[in-house]
């Protein structure tokens, strides 16, 4: 069982880094200064051994597949690790002259001119940080276009009931009132039911395509017209980008704005929950109001950073961009092209059918045309039957060495497992999953109740959410502090001998 | 490629699948083909690939320069030990710690980086991170907002520029107004006679201009008020040694860690933390982890307060921030274990010994001076002899990255260069830059 | 489930126990198992006006919140402090000691609409 950092060390432990210059009281006033630091002091190898251990605990794309619909959770190649660490991009300072950072605006220049292209977009900016900040970014340029055009009635954000959570919280967060379109029998947002909300209140509809069911929206033409005959804007949201680059745009669809995930489709590493880069992209009426400042080109070819955007938002970020995540990005369409992006979309595509089609047999797949990059399963049946659900399915694929799909969205679908393999798994690894998901299913009809105490062989087992969060809404329980590591019985015997010789 | 299929098992899908072809599978509507050629460079082989973005690299010679900036990005030394295990595959290729019992390292790393910025700011709890600082100054004005049921806050115009234009940039789009606090002549914040009904004054410490700022009397004024205090750090390392948030009287203390062993490159991604009391928990956005128990017995953790979170809520979620930092907020984790309180401390000092020794130079070198007469931690404004913005472009011509001219973001400040020093400023560096200072006031006297 | 018959239902699954011109509310044992473990109820304070089928406070459990919308219109009177530190009250008592507010009922107009209890239980079945 690992402990915590400030569980072990002890006072004086660890290297020397610099040269020591006397107590903080030799430079500022005393009054100035904070009394102590209760941080802990570790040996290196306190160190090595901790974060090792740790390391141990967790599933990773590089240990183990992550079916995770939505998420595209492909190979990280290491290629981009290398070039991220160069020391002319780490050690570049934000504010840097610009005859001086040359190379990393043509790389930021080119990154801008390829994913306009790709998309179908007359320009993006680079700035935010993931994807729901690329959302709220569009949102804010959105709000700006219809203030300067005095339609300030328009207060309404339209997102269909299988939208990313981020949707409708990106739209509140501007003021805008959310209205929720229903999906219909195809799994398709469905067209009638879209034109029926659209009034003059319409600002913006975010929609994804292929949506998160993974089915392509076949009149996404006929939507986009219906909302900008309706004086509205069309949103991309880009989490599924992975089934379409290279092979269509999402600016022919017609979509005005749209934002990137680079930490999905373009195999930026999801590093635990980030960091990511969620660029956004304008068509030529909203590229105005992009974040400034924005990479440019002067007469003579040298880049710099231009700040003369009169009509933009403004910054979403203090510095304009994640730079090394961007870069990570650069080198994934250096050594793929136009060509090679095309191809592992095709991929994609290929693996989500293959494994659709192996599933159908044992478990619910509502919906019946061929799917894009991603599709869902029911447990609903299942459910019903044995009482086993989606849940402990995937607890169950825990012990497989399988990290669950993701689970229970969209809501329309009750006991939901949404799959996206991505293009960089091999047929093997599909068969394992298929063959570990066949088997629980088959037990869970023997044995339903044996499903409900996996995971067996993780770290941890099933966990007490309900302490957490019962404590945690007091502000408890979500830090370590001498007392709680008491409660819990945890303590190590360093601390206890610290509890016990008192402040 | 990264892509396993062979023609053979692409044909041996295609059949289990029951469908023709590829393109049968993932071609667009017809309407909806690429038409035209897409301008994406042709694939290049991984050598050549390398080989041209390393070539970039090299191209910043910004990079190589003798450098004395500071302004929200601090140079630090990265002890090869935080690299070495951050960058393990099993964090930096993990996703998202949903499945608690997949993610036991991830969410332990997560636990600790709390527990540290509580015990950095003196606060009771802190979320997983943000973005960066400036979106961590966003999140606290929507607490406030939220808290006290007021749409305006005051914001010292020492607050780092770019913040503050982040800050409007959303202020503007969710209808916050702000008011801006002035700065006096020793770089301190004015607290007004009468102050507006504000949700919250947000104060730096250290500010824009390097000053330890009057935050316990901001704080006074706040509460007075009815508002909260904001405590907002740029350069995290000033934790370790100044009075802490809390003790200054922050309701909500937010910041940048990036100073924590994260390499500066040109601009990020860097690592925002949100902390705050135990009365303003349920408003912190995004993730949280929690320490509990499995069926076991065990010592678990586990994202909880999920309830507050986009993926639940939806629109009436505290915030819509999905993805965050969490390698980078690993990565200050590391950091700050390998140091420890010992090596923090001294790392400290000697910012605050190296920046002394540069102050002393550079004011002996004629025309030059201190701008502000007020305590400092690493970083300080120097008065020019003639335009800051002048001076510097000529330094950096010269190989030497001076400081930042103020009058990029205050245009009245014309004379005012921000220089800062760090652990990795050597006794030869500033001697350096106090000669090219001299050189060029001579040069420039002779000219006239 | 055993529905008490001493009080009336609404179909977003909140009880109301009538005692004189004061009505207790809370959710029924339905809502508090689809929940699930129950860590947090946000109540209205005393005071507080509200009004029938309104939105007046939230349930949130692990994975879900939910609104509670008043079965009545009137003036809160009291708000379950037990409830508020130890929300499992709810969880395992939810026509007990999980009460939720105690409402000053405005006027019998504000209990139309209201459904006995096999009236709520065949709302319960259908779902099934």
């Amino acid at each position: 069982m690992p402990s915590l950092l400030f569980e072990l060390g002890a006072p004086g432990r660890g290297n020397d880094f610099v040269s020591p210059a006397g107590n903080a009281s030799a430079f500022l006033d005393r009054a100035a200064l904070r009394a102590d630091l209760p941080l802990p002091d570790l040996t290196e190898l306190e160190v090595a051994r901790h974060f090792t251990q740790l390391s141990h605990r967790n599933f990773s794309v590089d240990t183990n597949f992550y079916p995770l619909g939505s998420c595209t959770m492909k190979y990280n190649p290491k290629l981009n690790e290398a070039v991220a660490g160069f020391p002319g991009f780490t050690d570049l300072h934000p504010l840097a002259p610009d005859e001086g950072a040359q190379g990393a605006l043509q790389l930021l220049y080119h990154m801008e001119r390829t994913l306009a292209s790709l998309f179908g977009m007359e320009a993006f900016s680079l700035m935010p940080a993931a994807g729901a900040h690329g959302e709220i970014t569009a949102m804010l340029m959105a709000k700006k276009y219809f203030t300067e055009r005095g339609e300030r009635e328009r207060i309404t954000c339209i997102v269909p009931d299988t939208a990313h959570g981020t949707n409708p919280a990106s739209a509140a967060m501007v003021g805008y009132h959310v209205v929720s379109v229903p999906s219909n029998a195809r799994g398709r947002t469905d067209l009638r039911a879209l034109r029926s909300k659209l009034d003059p209140s319409i600002a913006v509809c975010m929609m994804t395509n292929p949506n998160t069911l993974g089915l392509f929206e076949d009149e996404i033409v006929e939507m986009t017209q219906a909302v900008h005959d309706a004086g509205g804007l069309m949103y991309y949201d880009g989490a599924n980008a992975n089934a379409i680059v290279g092979l269509c745009r999402p600016g022919d669809m017609g979509f005005d704005l749209m934002h990137l995930n680079l930490h999905k489709t373009f195999s930026v590493p999801h590093g635990g929950g980030g960091p990511g880069s969620g660029p956004v992209g304008a068509n030529a009426r909203l590229a105005p109001f992009l974040p400034a400042p924005v990479v440019a080109r002067d007469q003579s070819g040298a880049y710099y950073w231009d700040d003369e955007r009169p009509r933009s938002i403004g910054k979403v970020r203090a510095f304009a961009a994640h730079f090394l995540a961007i870069v990570r990005a650069y080198a994934y369409v250096a050594v793929h092209g136009a060509e090679g992006l095309r191809r592992n979309s095709q991929l994609a595509v290929l693996n989500a059918n293959y494994m659709r089609a192996k599933i159908k047999p044992f478990l619910t797949v509502p919906y019946a045309d061929t799917c894009r990059h991603e599709f869902v399963c029911s447990a609903d049946e299942l459910k019903k039957a044995t009482g086993v659900r989606a849940l402990d399915l995937a607890k169950g694929l825990l012990d497989a060495g399988i990290h669950a799909p993701t689970m229970y969205w969209p809501h329309v679908v009750p006991e939901c497992l949404m799959i996206e393999p991505t293009e960089t798994e091999d047929q093997r690894t599909l068969d394992a999953f298929v063959e570990a998901l066949s088997a629980l299913v088959a037990r869970a009809h023997e044995d339903p109740a044996a499903l409900r105490q996996l995971p067996l062989h993780t770290p941890v087992r099933r966990v007490d959410e309900a302490q957490v969060g019962r404590l945690a809404n007091k502000g408890v329980g979500l830090r370590w502090t001498p007392a709680r590591a008491q409660e819990l019985g945890t303590t190590s015997r360093s601390t206890r001998a610290k509890l016990e010789s008192g402040p | 490629m990264y892509t396993p299929h062979t023609n053979d098992e692409i044909r041996k899908m295609l059949e289990a699948i029951g469908a023709p072809s590829l393109e049968a599978l993932s071609d667009p509507p017809k309407g909806l083909a690429i038409k035209q050629p897409l301008d994406v460079a042709p694939a290049l082989p991984e050598a050549q690939a390398y080989a041209r973005i390393q070539a970039m690299a090299q191209d910043n010679d910004a990079a190589r320069m003798l450098s004395f900036l500071g302004a929200g990005a601090y140079r630090h030394y990265q002890p090869p030990a935080v690299p070495y295990f951050a960058f393990r595959s099993e964090f930096l290729t993990a996703y998202t710690p949903y499945q608690a019992e997949a993610s036991q390292g991830s969410l332990q790393a997560i636990f600790e980086w709390q527990s540290y910025v509580c015990l950095l700011t003196g606060m009771d709890v802190s979320n997983a991170s943000v973005y960066d600082g400036s979106s961590a100054l966003v999140e606290a004005m929507v607490m406030a907002s939220q808290a006290t049921g007021r749409r305006r806050i005051a914001v010292s115009r020492a607050v780092h520029p770019a913040y503050r234009e982040v800050l409007a940039t959303y202020a503007r789009g969710m209808g916050i107004e702000i008011v801006e606090l002035p700065v006096d002549a020793d770089g301190l914040t004015m607290m007004p006679e009468k102050l507006p009904e504000v949700a919250a004054i947000a104060m730096q410490s250290p500010n824009f201009f390097g000053v330890i700022d009057e935050v316990a009397r901001a704080g006074a004024a706040a509460h007075a008020g009815g508002a909260l205090l904001v405590h907002v750090t740029v350069e995290a390392l000033a934790l370790a040694v100044l009075k802490t948030p809390r003790e200054l009287g922050a309701d909500i203390a937010v910041g940048d860690a990036a100073s924590f062993g994260l390499p500066i490159g040109y601009g990020g991604p860097y690592v925002g933390f949100v902390a705050t009391t135990k009365e303003h928990v349920r408003r912190l956005p995004g993730r949280l982890v929690g320490e509990t128990h499995d069926v076991d017995g065990r010592r678990a953790y586990v994202l909880t307060l999920q309830g507050r979170e986009q993926h639940i809520r939806r629109e009436l979620a505290s915030s819509n921030i999905c993805t965050n930092q969490a390698l980078c907020a690993l990565i200050a984790t590391i950091y700050l274990a390998t140091v420890g309180r010992k090596g923090l401390t001294e790392i400290a000092c000697r910012n605050m010994a190296n920046a002394r020794a540069l102050a002393t130079a550079l004011s002996e070198v004629p025309g030059f001076g201190i701008a502000h007469r007020s305590p400092y931690f690493n970083e300080f404004v120097l008065r020019t002899p003639h335009p800051a913005a002048e001076l510097a472009a000529k330094m950096s011509k010269r190989g030497v990255l001076a400081g930042v001219p103020l009058s990029r973001f205050y245009p009245e400040l014309t004379h005012e260069l921000l220089v800062c020093a760090t652990e990795l400023t050597s006794q030869h560096d500033i001697a350096a830059l106090a000669r090219a200072l001299a050189e060029d006031a001579k040069h420039a006297v002779a000219a006239v | 489930m055993n529905l008490p018959t001493d009080r009336l239902y609404t179909k977003e699954h909140e009880w109301v126990k009538l005692d004189g011109a004061t009505a207790t509310v809370g959710i029924t044992d339905y809502a508090q198992s689809s929940l699930g473990d129950i860590v947090y109820v946000e109540l209205p304070k005393p005071g507080t006006a509200v009004t029938q089928f309104k939105q007046m406070g939230v349930v949130e459990s692990v994975k879900a919140v939910s609104d509670i919308y008043s079965p009545v219109s009137g003036q809160v009177s009291e708000a379950n402090a037990d409830v508020e530190n130890d929300p499992a009250k709810v969880n395992n008592d939810p026509y007990g000691a999980g009460w939720l507010v105690k409402v000053k009922v405005s006027g019998p107009d504000s209990l139309a609409g209201l459904l006995k209890a096999p009236e709520y239980q065949a709302i319960l079945d259908a779902a099934q």
